[in-house]
């Protein structure tokens, strides 16, 4: 019996939602540390407390739930498409937040930094118009 | 030397634990159904897998040990230094997973390797 043949859009839309959650994850762990606070020592009192604070966070909550999801979505896409395919992909991440930086959250963004934005952009479509698994399907 | 140790580390077992989870995946086969039940039962048949265990083990110590070196290192050296993974990933998927790297997605790979550091220092 043949396997069914992996649609192109399938391995795009896997792509897109591996970025966004690791995107979302990264910003939901930003945003609850930076309410919580920097850490008051390293006694176990404090480390108690800053443990408490962590876990009673809503958006260190929905950064581990976009955290786990993230895992189970770049588990399901490798089982068809070749690792060194999706690695490269979800570094568009690094671009995204750099955009999302400067065009939503108005952060003046470096000329070394556009340079990278610009590179991640080329190298994630040059790794695009490859074909998305080179192995032998099981 | 405590740095390039640690580095060294994070960089061999962030990579070797993404290679063993994705071979585990291959060994579980293409997924075509995405229904909750389908993916429970993809979940519970993807943790009996040997090499998913590995994967997390060495995750888990790339972890610990990027939580350690940005306890004495600056994030601006840690994470683009940690951009080293996607050439190390695109060597271990080579020889280990057995994919065919083309020079296109060699160059892609180097870019966008090159392209995480200038954003992360930048």
């Amino acid at each position: 019996m043949t396997s069914p043949k992996t649609h192109p859009l399938k391995t795009s839309s896997m792509l897109a939602l591996l970025v966004v959650l690791n995107s979302a994850g990264n910003f939901f762990f930003g945003l609850g540390m930076k309410r919580i606070g920097s850490l008051q020592g390293w006694s176990m009192a404090a480390l108690h407390h800053a443990f408490v604070a962590v876990f009673s966070s809503v958006w260190i909550w929905l950064g581990i739930i976009s955290m786990l999801l993230y895992m189970v979505a770049l588990m399901l896409v490798l089982t068809w498409a070749d690792f060194t395919y999706v690695l490269p992909a979800t570094a568009s991440m690094y671009a995204v937040v750099a955009l999302l930086g400067h065009f939503v959250l108005g952060e003046s963004v470096t000329g070394l930094r556009w340079m990278g934005v610009a590179l991640i952009c080329i190298g994630v479509m040059l790794v695009g118009r490859t074909p998305s698994s080179t192995t032998k399907k099981s | 030397m405590r740095t390039a140790i640690t580095l060294a580390i994070l960089v061999l077992a962030g990579t070797g634990g993404d290679l063993a989870v994705a071979h585990a995946m291959k060994r579980l086969g293409e997924m075509h159904s995405f229904t909750p039940a389908a993916i429970s039962r993809f979940l519970g048949r993807a943790f009996r897998e040997g090499w998913m265990w590995i994967g997390l083990g060495l995750m888990t110590l790339a972890f610990c040990s990027l939580l350690a070196l940005l306890s004495w290192e600056a994030v601006s050296f840690v994470i683009p230094a940690n951009a080293l993974s996607y050439v190390t990933g695109a060597v271990g998927g080579k020889y280990f997973l057995g994919e065919q790297l083309t020079p296109l997605r060699w160059a892609g790979i180097g870019l966008v390797s090159v392209g995480v550091a200038l954003v992360c220092l930048g």
